[in-house]
């Protein structure tokens, strides 16, 4: 599904601050793959989403995204199959649009007249049965504007808006981490649910350790923009906590400095 | 009586810039200077082609030129990465010469040229010029209002609302934000265009000045009309942008009606005014602090 070969990328190319982001970097994913990635700060697992959802645009290599080369394609035209949730709530919505309006946004993908009613009965009808399913009672506010919301229900529908035309591609990251942990879990429930049901190839980014061995089927890890760890089939099933952070400290080759992966140890 | 006529006249003609001065001001998120130019641009057009019998030609030929003016901001501002304001101050710049060349002078006169609403007199003989006047213009405003007003509700113009309200997220949707930015900003300047149009042919001259100060004037009549409808829905944004211009014209008639004003006071009057109610917000905040604090020290 996803075929990214040799990809590098440094940014402040030809500076003394010049940083390599993304060192020749090559993974494939399978279609229905769901891969959880993992990594300290800096070591380019946000630079990865965003060279696959086309922010910028990389110096070597190549993406493929089922069958089709998107290496030089342009953000807007990537996100008709690329879907993407952020970590900050505020990101994903319009905050000045009602609830209705946001998901009319998202499922604009599928319209090919763009001077179509956004408010049209039938659409509408479709967008409350796919709230209900939130359990978050959103289906009764859905003229409601968006930045009334809370950053849980707000993440919760930025969710099904990435979904609500199948992506061939879900990017997630940290889409769980500014929320208190019982929203948290609920928001991942619903994410293994809607991936699970429309078998929708993802990744993950997480500094969550226990949440990156227990979600999805594969576990990658980065460091210095390399992927330094690739864990899948029995090998992850075996693997405990201790041993993953053991591993996690040798290949990144420096102590954890990072507080929420060493608190995340303990769960 | 006969100030509140002239302030419906020159209110709904002004509304249409206020509507444009809406669509970036308020649903795009940037202050678009465009205006000033695009004003003038329109009224220059449409007098040259009524002076050249022409007058209903004119006013269309004023939306298309400003429609084009619009669309040179928001290629300055999308592709070619230049600051939205100046953007639009480049372009205002620029067109000045544009106007003085289509004008051919810094001024041109109507009188005794065809205008648009001539044709109505035809059809009504007897009834006073000043109201077949302000009937045609109400037409056209409202006309334009719900055109917008609905636009604003289809796929597009969400589209184009969202840009304004979370760029972010639009890039991620699949939106290109630069053909919205585009699109909205030909869309206001041609109303703007427009208004100048109008006025041109019912002021009967047009001068290459006529647009400075524009884009304050339709601030004032967005402001306006958003301390007296509240800031709640598009729609209701759109209709009380059209009664804040004819507010604003009301206030500002009677404020040189008053004789402590002269007629030269106009442009500090208008900013006064719109000092005025933009602080609005702020002070009603304030008060609400105030009487939160009071209570507090009741109860202590």
């Amino acid at each position: 599904m996803l075929d990214i070969k040799h990809l590098s990328k440094t940014f402040l190319k030809g500076t003394p601050n010049a940083h390599r982001a993304l060192q020749d970097l090559s993974l494939h994913l399978d279609k229905g793959d769901f891969v959880t990635v993992i990594g300290s700060n800096g070591a380019g697992k946000s630079t990865l989403f965003n060279a696959v959802a086309g922010s910028f645009l990389c110096e070597e290599g190549s993406i493929v995204l089922d069958g089709t080369d998107i290496t030089y394609k342009k953000e807007h035209q990537r996100a008709k199959q690329i879907g993407r949730i952020f970590q900050d709530p505020m990101k994903g919505t319009a905050p000045d649009l009602t609830v209705e309006e946001n998901l009319a946004l998202a499922y604009a993908k599928s319209m090919r007249n763009p001077f179509a009613s956004a408010h049209r009965r039938k659409d509408v009808d479709f967008y409350r049965a796919q709230l209900a399913r939130l359990d978050m009672g959103l289906e009764d506010r859905m003229r409601t504007k968006m930045g009334q919301l809370s950053g849980g229900q707000r993440q919760a529908v930025t969710l099904l808006m990435s979904t609500i035309v199948t992506p061939k591609l879900l990017l997630l990251d940290e889409h769980t981490a500014a929320l208190d942990p019982v929203t948290a879990q609920k928001v991942l429930e619903i994410t293994k649910s809607i991936v699970a049901e429309n078998q929708i190839t993802t990744m993950m980014i997480t500094h969550n350790i226990g949440q990156a061995l227990h979600t999805g089927n594969r576990t990658i890890m980065l460091a210095s923009g390399k992927i330094v760890l690739d864990l899948q089939g029995e090998e992850r099933e075996k693997i405990t906590l201790p041993a993953l952070l053991e591993m996690y400290k040798e290949k990144a080759g420096k102590a954890l400095d990072n507080d929420r992966m060493l608190l995340s140890e303990a769960e | 009586m006969e100030i509140a006529a002239n302030a419906l006249l020159l209110g709904l003609q002004y509304a249409l810039l206020a509507l444009g001065v809406y669509i970036t001001f308020r649903i795009l998120n940037i202050p678009d200077l465009t205006v000033d130019g695009s004003f003038t641009f329109g009224a220059a057009v449409s007098a040259v082609l009524s002076v050249a019998g022409h007058p209903f030609l004119g006013l269309a030929a004023a939306i298309l030129c400003g429609a084009a003016a619009g669309a040179v901001t928001g290629f300055l501002q999308t592709k070619a990465g230049i600051h939205p304001i100046l953007a639009g101050i480049l372009t205002m710049s620029g067109l000045y010469t544009v106007n003085i060349t289509v004008m051919q002078a810094p001024n041109v006169s109507l009188i005794g040229k065809p205008r648009f609403y001539e044709a109505l007199y035809a059809l009504l003989p007897n009834t006073d010029k000043d109201v077949l006047k302000t009937v045609c213009v109400a037409v056209i405003c409202a006309g334009l209002t719900v055109a917008l007003i609905l636009f604003f509700k289809t796929v597009f113009g969400l589209c184009i609302r969202a840009t304004g309200n979370n760029e972010d997220m639009v890039r991620a949707s699949s939106i290109n934000t630069d053909a919205a930015k585009m699109t909205a900003l030909s869309i206001a300047n041609a109303l703007v265009a427009l208004s100048g149009g109008l006025i041109a042919q019912t002021g009967g001259f047009a001068d290459v000045n006529a647009g400075s100060g524009m884009i304050v004037v339709g601030l004032a009549s967005v402001i306006i009309g958003e301390v007296i409808f509240g800031k709640r829905s598009l729609t209701l944004g759109l209709i009380s942008a059209v009664v804040g211009s004819v507010v604003y014209r009301l206030i500002i008639a009677l404020a040189l009606e008053n004789e402590l004003f002269s007629a030269d006071a106009l442009k500090l009057i208008s900013a006064v005014i719109i000092g005025i109610t933009l602080c609005i917000p702020a002070v009603r905040k304030r008060i609400a602090e105030r009487r939160i604090r009071r209570g507090a020290q009741k109860n202590a």
